[in-house]
């Protein structure tokens, strides 16, 4: 066991030294949350544009259930993904348990809804704003969901952000799924939660580190967004 | 009642166009929001030509009646028709400039770029029509930094992109300066004289003056008086449109 004092100094001198171990930890949690981020977006915005606009039967039953799952424990997806993809699950055939496929599967059935949610909130405000003088010059639907994201790019960027954060830090899906693999499944937060117990604090602090970094990097990447948009007035 | 017919004859009316267009026939519109009647049996005739100013007090129903005969909202009763089509099947005829401008969060230019597009017409008239209202000079400049006057042309620039028949304006020029407000009315009269079909609202008596060929005038969701301009400004019929021109509260 290493006092705190002695673990960051290790820490920090991991980081700066670039340890080849470290890095690829940091480069796989941030390609599978990456591609989480941008699945989920392929799923979540149209979903949350038609819900926006549309005029359907069971819309507010959607609207509830969007809203339930915006707030799955991370642990339950971990759970039901798992149990999909185990050799015995409906999906064993794939064999993709602790692969980094599974852990982007988790991660993006984790942030689809936040995003369908969240941009569903952005596009129907907008559309309340717009719609008569969309209304007034006949555009179709399919031009009126387009001007819709277009003008609302700004707002839709943080919230893919918040995603990219909310899976970036998520621990309970990719550690059930993935399994903490070396060199295979081991991302940030699975490697800091099983280096602690292992009482190797100097690596884990050292990810801490980087992953406090990158939390704070996207919080001044939303800040900037907003900041960018308000200073043309385009939010 | 003051009809088509009559303003045929008339001549303060200034009728241009040869085309056959939209003429409106309205009868005993009522639009209700839940026990107030927010119009109460309008009926109007107007023909496919001319300058119709609408004018009346605040809350007299002005912005709800252009948007019942643009088709945006359906009346609770009532009939409402242009050249005999229901205004829905109008409307990508007709242009509507609302009263508060909404911009899309873009440029000055993408926004007429936008209407252009949507609307399958020639992008190169963009800059001129810029150059129409003024604003050539800010054509990169986000949309929503504009002044409210600016905002209102580029409002009205992207209502002509469209190439209406019909133009309806609603308060176009409330927070123009004065040079400005005359240059939007040398437009708009120069679109009546192309044949467009404008009606237009506004609290400005002197710009009711210059436009109008006729005065509709609305009290409290009803039309107190439909006249040629000339008669109108000369004497109203009606009680409550004396006091509102003689500047006496009539709400
Ligand atoms: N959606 C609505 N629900 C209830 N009342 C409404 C609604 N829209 C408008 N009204 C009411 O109808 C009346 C007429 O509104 P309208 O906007 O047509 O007035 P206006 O004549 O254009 O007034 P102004 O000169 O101030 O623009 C107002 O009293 C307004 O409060
Ligand atoms: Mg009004």
């Amino acid at each position: 066991m290493q006092s705190i004092g002695d673990a960051l100094g290790l820490a920090f001198a991991l980081v700066l030294s670039g340890d080849p171990d470290l890095l690829e930890i940091v480069l796989l949690s941030l390609r599978v949350s990456l591609t989480a981020t941008i699945v989920a977006c392929a799923i979540g915005l149209p979903i949350g544009a038609l819900v926006a606009i549309g005029q359907f039967r069971g819309r507010n039953a959607v609207l509830i259930l969007m809203n339930a799952l915006m707030g799955l424990p991370p642990v339950v997806v971990g759970l039901l993904v798992y149990l999909h993809l185990s050799r015995s699950g409906p999906l064993g055939f794939l064999g993709l348990l602790y692969t980094p496929t599974a852990m982007i599967i988790a991660q993006t059935i984790l942030i689809a809804p936040i995003v369908a949610a969240l941009s569903r909130q952005v596009l129907e405000d907008l559309h309340t704003e717009y719609a008569d003088q969309f209304r007034s010059l006949c555009l179709t639907r399919m031009q009126t969901v387009q001007a819709l994201l277009w003008d609302a790019r700004y707002s839709l960027l943080t919230v893919g952000l918040a995603g990219f954060g909310r899976a970036v830090a998520e621990v309970g899906a990719v550690i059930i799924v993935g399994g903490n693999i070396d060199h295979l499944t081991r991302v940030m937060t699975t490697a800091i939660a099983l280096e602690t117990s292992k009482g190797d604090l100097a690596l884990a602090l050292a990810l801490g580190i980087i992953l406090l970094v990158i939390a704070l990097g996207v919080n001044a990447a939303v800040q900037s967004v907003r900041m960018t948009a308000a200073r043309q007035a385009y939010v | 009642m003051f009809d088509a017919a009559t303003m045929g004859s008339d001549p303060s009316s200034r009728t241009a166009s040869l085309t056959a267009g939209l003429d409106l026939v309205m009868r005993d519109v009522g639009l209700r929001f839940d026990n107030v009647m927010a119009l109460d049996g309008v009926s109007l005739d107007l023909g496919a030509t001319g300058c119709t100013v609408i004018m009346g007090p605040n809350g007299a129903g002005k912005s709800l009646l252009l948007k019942v005969m643009h088709g945006l909202i359906t009346p609770s009763s009532g009939t409402v028709l242009w050249a005999g089509v229901h205004p829905k099947d109008a409307m990508s005829r007709q242009a509507l400039v609302f009263q508060k401008p909404v911009l899309l969060r873009r440029s000055v230019a993408a926004n007429i770029d936008f209407v252009l597009k949507a609307r399958g017409k020639n992008m190169a008239r963009r800059d001129d029509l810029l150059d129409h209202v003024g604003l050539r000079h800010k054509a990169n400049q986000p949309a929503r930094l504009l002044s409210g006057g600016e905002a209102q042309r580029l409002a009205l620039a992207r209502a002509l992109a469209t190439d209406p028949e019909v133009l309806f304006l609603d308060e176009p020029t409330a927070s123009l300066d004065p040079a400005s407000v005359l240059a939007i009315e040398k437009i708009v009269a120069d679109a009546r004289d192309r044949g467009v079909r404008v009606v237009l609202v506004t609290h400005d008596v002197g710009q009711a003056r210059r436009m109008a060929d006729d005065v509709v005038f609305l009290h409290r969701g009803r039309i107190g008086e439909h006249s040629p301009a000339a008669a109108f400004f000369r004497e109203p019929r009606c009680a409550a449109a004396r006091d509102y021109i003689d500047g006496r509260i009539v709400v």
